[in-house]
């Protein structure tokens, strides 16, 4: 019989510790927030769940949630293949490969907010390289058109954000055997099709998480929005958390914003958690084998 | 179904600084079943991908049936080739991945499902065709891998890379059989590579042994085992291994422990030079007499069931003969010691210069 010896426990306790005063004691006073109408630091008042009906009701948000939610089915679609098609035909060795690699990788390597600025300076009609020559072909206006404005943010994600795709998908090209390609060649398979055969069968583990952490982090899109378009134009690219912050620290309404912040993240932590377990589950039934 | 011709043919992986295989001149009949048999490392595998087109060759050219196919890329070249371990397409069903070199080549789907059938019989594969390989254990897996290489016909050449390392002893035996017969048949020109002698003595017509990136002799089974033209082939094959012994030659006399046991003859019939010299003689070609012969103490005797071995310590070196079981020898015991007439062959620098011609017999 085994003897179970509790000690063991002892050992987690600094994390538990750590894990405590970094993330449960904050979220603890959101959900303290969420449950009071707070006028000021002494006068406060419980109104229990009254928030959060208030909020699941307000189309306000519900319009920040649908323009959250499709920005991240944009970036997916985009940034996914395009990361993968670029990760295929960087080269595979030598110099050159670490060139490409590095030269991939500056975009993740930039404080967000210096991308940020840059992005809006460099996309200006009036003092911007790029709005100045787009502008010669194109009307681009991202001050003042909402689609304007929408398409920048997306295209400074695609920017900043495709790479990591890239450095997945590459490494998870490189770790696919030649004895593959080899095979593949052998039996004449096409370019496509050894794509479609060997390649992305390969990869499925690699996108699953590249779509997890796009989706994720997409969702919580911030700092450009804020340093770019500031939520506009109009309402064009005002996101969640764009919208959060008006809440909490524009209008100083506390108790919504914590009642919103917390629904927020239940929404990511149950779609990561789906995400997943689909993942997982799928795993185990490939690698369980016949008896 | 081709000759292939291998002209001066050498690569190597760095640019030149080592050579994985040196330059080599080999040429294969038509139909004929050819094992490459070596030690792990000595070059086998580059050889092949050289013969498919998965690496073109730092030097020299390929050529089927007299036709140069050195430039042409692998798909060109349309041989089948199996590789050492399971390679296969995890989201095709067993079936899916048998067929899909041919529908690469756009074969007609009843053609396709008859071959599939026919591969799968060949190789128990039927009850297995609608899994996915990815749940099979990994012998069946090799099979089908080994199925992708079969199922085609019009192949200039197949190509096995050690084909059967990963299958269970017993069904290996089987197989074997099964496409040694299936070669009979289908008369496809084979190449297959080992580094189990028995494999390649009992599968094919041609045995080519390499070492080092060498060829060191080609020729039947026969011809391997009854005169090596290298001291590495009459080690590496047979079991036990040829047995050396270091000699000298003085006026056309082999000198053995200071002793005259025959005179030195090259294959012309010309006495040999004098000098170092090593005798290889076969642990089957040395037989035990009572009457006369080289003297030797027997360390032991070891019974193998169909013959016995007799362990002895001849002029330094350790050597065997494999006795037949009506011999009677015992540990212990000395015995007189006849090398064979015919069999007993002497080495320089390794190859294979002459034969002793015995005094005693
Ligand atoms: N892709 C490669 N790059 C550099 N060196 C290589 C490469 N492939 C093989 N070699 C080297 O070339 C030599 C011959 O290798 P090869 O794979 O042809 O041997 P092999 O006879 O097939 O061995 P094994 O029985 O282990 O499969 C080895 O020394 C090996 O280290
Ligand atoms: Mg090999």
């Amino acid at each position: 019989m085994k003897t179970r010896n509790n000690k063991a426990w002892f050992l987690v306790l600094p994390v538990i510790l750590t894990v405590s005063f970094t993330a449960i004691l904050p979220l603890m006073t959101v959900a303290n927030y969420a449950v009071q109408d707070i006028f000021s630091p002494t006068d406060r008042l419980f109104i229990g769940m009254d928030w959060f009906y208030n909020i699941t009701n307000d189309p306000l948000i519900f319009n920040a949630f649908k323009r959250s939610f499709s920005f991240s089915i944009q970036v997916l679609l985009i940034q996914i293949p395009l990361g993968i098609a670029i990760a295929r035909i960087m080269p595979k060795s030598g110099w050159k490969a670490s060139a490409a690699l590095v030269m991939v990788a500056i975009p993740l390597i930039i404080p967000w907010n210096v991308i940020g600025t840059t992005w809006q300076i460099f996309a200006r009609p009036d003092i911007g390289l790029g709005g100045y020559l787009i502008n010669k072909f194109i009307d681009f206006n991202y001050t003042s058109d909402p689609l304007d404005g929408w398409i920048l943010i997306l295209l400074v994600d695609v920017w900043h954000w495709t790479p990591l795709v890239i450095l997945l998908v590459y490494a998870g090209l490189r770790s696919i055997p030649p004895a593959y390609y080899q095979a593949a060649a052998i039996d004449g398979a096409s370019q496509v099709a050894v794509f479609r055969f060997v390649e992305l069968p390969k990869l499925k583990r690699v996108l699953m998480i590249a779509i997890l952490l796009r989706f994720m982090d997409s969702f919580m899109i911030y700092t450009e929005p804020f340093v770019i378009t500031g939520g506009g134009p109009g309402e064009a690219t005002t996101f969640l958390s764009i919208l959060l912050s008006n809440i909490a620290v524009g209008q100083f309404d506390i108790g919504r914003a914590g009642a919103f912040s917390l629904i927020y993240f239940l929404f990511i932590q149950i779609l990561s958690f789906l995400f997943f377990t689909v993942l997982t589950l799928q795993e185990r039934a490939e690698v369980t084998k016949a008896k | 179904m081709a000759e292939i011709r291998l002209e001066n043919l050498g690569h190597s992986y760095d640019g030149g600084t080592t050579y994985a295989l040196n330059p080599l001149n080999l040429t294969w009949k038509d139909g004929n079943a050819i094992a490459l048999l070596g030690p792990s490392g000595c070059g086998k595998t580059t050889l092949l991908n050289i013969i498919s087109g998965l690496i073109t060759p730092s030097s020299g050219r390929v050529y089927f049936d007299g036709v140069d196919v050195t430039e042409s890329d692998t798909a060109r070249r349309n041989v089948a080739q199996v590789f050492q371990f399971p390679v296969l397409y995890d989201t095709m069903t067993v079936s899916q991945n048998l067929a899909f070199p041919l529908k690469n080549r756009g074969i007609s789907k009843d053609e396709i499902s008859k071959r599939i059938a026919e591969v799968a019989e060949l190789l128990d594969l039927t009850k297995y065709l609608d899994e996915r390989p990815l749940r099979l254990r990994s012998d069946l897996q090799q099979l089908v891998s080994l199925g992708r290489g079969l199922v085609r016909k019009d192949v200039p050449a197949i190509l096995f890379d050690e084909p059967l390392t990963v299958i269970d002893q017993n069904f290996k035996w089987t197989l074997r059989g099964r496409l040694k017969e299936l070669h009979r048949v289908t008369k496809h020109t084979l190449v297959y590579v080992t580094h189990d002698q028995t494999e390649a003595l009992t599968f094919a017509d041609e045995v080519v042994v390499l070492n080092e990136g060498s060829v060191v002799q080609s020729g039947s089974s026969a011809d391997l085992f009854l005169q090596p033209e290298h001291e590495f082939v009459g080690f590496f094959i047979g079991s036990p291994g040829m047995n050396f012994l270091n000699a000298s030659i003085t006026n056309g006399l082999v000198v053995l422990n200071n002793q005259e046991i025959g005179s030195a003859k090259s294959f012309g019939g010309q006495n040999l030079d004098s000098g170092s010299v090593r005798i290889g003689v076969r642990p089957e070609f040395l037989t035990i007499s009572n009457s006369n012969g080289l003297p030797v103490q027997i360390d032991r005797v070891e019974n193998r069931g169909g013959y016995q071995l007799a362990h002895f310590e001849l002029a330094g070196s350790k050597t065997i003969a494999k006795l037949s079981n009506e011999t009677k020898v015992a540990s212990g015991q000395s015995a007189n010691l006849v090398f064979d007439q015919e069999r007993t062959y002497l080495f320089r620098e390794s190859q294979l210069c002459g034969r002793l011609v015995s005094k005693v017999s």
